[in-house]
């Protein structure tokens, strides 16, 4: 098969261990991983600890995740950090609809995981029940360090997936197809 | 069981039970505490008293209770207002039973601006209808939530999905 039937730049064979890539893939890979720009979606106390990563004594703007913007249209990597409740949630979807591809989803703190102590009426329970997430961060809140493992776990995930032809695959969809577990 | 002596306390509950005689139905003196139950018609009547001569300037909380799964109880719900006198640094709860039958509680927000959002909540929650409320809708919960979450019917761990945001725009164009 060619490479214009898959639609994919940069990937000249593929079998069934891997794929072959290219040098472009790997420039545009190490651009996206190392200039996260996150949009700090906090609600609550995990907000507060994601405040401590941004300053100076953990300093998130080693791994290039200095930015943060607070426009969707402005970022690429939601950090959602904090309580999320039934009212919130098709903002959260919103927000994240508005985010360009590609884009990240870091779920921070025990809330945005399951729920977190809040089992009621009111509490998601885990926001993996409305967006996709990359990096999950258990933790109540979780520690700097915790934070920071997450961004280079992501930083990691990034390097190993494919770089889909622009505008046309959703990344996510793309990296289900070609995760290998 | 109280475990100091609280003269202040012992007054009011004296004048109360002078003035309204059969109208408090129970005095509760537990743990230091003063609350005073009283009937459903003559709740509006105690509170201002409460507020115009002797000084409780201060209403901290309008809460709701479920009574079904307790052993004993008047009726199903009770309304507690919970004052607090910055004059005399006093506090006392009022407790109204109120029937699943009539959820009709006259509204204190009359008297203390902050009955306002303590009464919306409790009305979101319960379900009581304060009479006389401004504006008596709901406060926290999502504008496609059905039903009273704080009952004890309601399941536990009953969450509702929300498909919709809402902004406040009419919020802010209400009047004052």
């Amino acid at each position: 098969m060619g490479v214009r039937d898959s639609g994919f730049v940069g990937i000249e064979t593929k079998n069934e261990t891997g794929l072959i890539t290219t040098r472009l893939d790997e420039i545009v890979r190490w651009g996206r991983k190392n200039s996260l720009w996150p949009l700090p979606f906090g609600t609550a106390c995990c907000a507060i600890e994601f405040m401590g990563v941004v300053s100076s004594k953990f300093d998130i703007s080693r791994f290039g995740a200095e930015l943060v913007r607070f426009s969707p249209r402005q970022s690429d990597m939601i950090l959602v950090a904090g309580t999320i409740n039934y009212k919130l949630a098709p903002v959260l979807k919103k927000i994240y609809d508005q985010i360009a591809e590609p884009k990240y989803v870091i779920s921070m703190g025990a809330c945005a995981c399951s729920g977190g102590f809040y089992d009621n009426y009111a509490t998601v329970q885990g926001i993996d029940q409305i967006i996709p997430v990359d990096v999950f961060i258990p933790g109540c809140p979780p520690r700097p360090e915790a934070i920071l493992h997450a961004v280079m776990k992501l930083q990691e995930r990034i390097d190993k997936e494919p770089v889909p032809k622009r505008g046309v695959h959703r990344r996510h969809e793309v990296v289900e197809k070609f995760r290998d577990n | 069981m109280a475990t100091k002596e609280t003269p202040k306390h012992d007054a009011l509950v004296a004048e109360l039970k002078n003035r309204f005689g059969a109208k408090i139905l129970d005095v509760d003196r537990s743990y230091d505490d003063c609350a005073v139950v009283v009937e459903k018609g003559a709740i509006h009547d105690v509170l201002a008293f409460l507020k115009n001569e002797r000084r409780f300037n201060l209403l901290l909380d309008v809460a709701g209770v479920d009574c079904m799964k307790l052993p004993t109880f008047r009726e199903r719900f009770e309304v507690v207002y919970m004052l607090y006198s910055i004059p005399d640094d006093l506090r006392v709860r009022v407790e109204v039973p109120v029937s699943e039958l009539d959820m009709d509680v006259p509204t204190a927000t009359d008297l203390w601006k902050s009955a306002n959002w303590g009464e919306r909540e409790a009305f979101e929650m319960f379900g009581f209808n304060f009479v006389g409320h401004p504006c008596l809708k709901r406060l926290l919960t999502h504008h496609e939530f059905v039903g009273h979450p704080l009952r004890k019917d309601y399941p536990l761990m009953g969450g509702q999905w929300c498909a919709t945001t809402s902004d406040m725009t009419e919020e802010l164009n209400e009047p004052r």
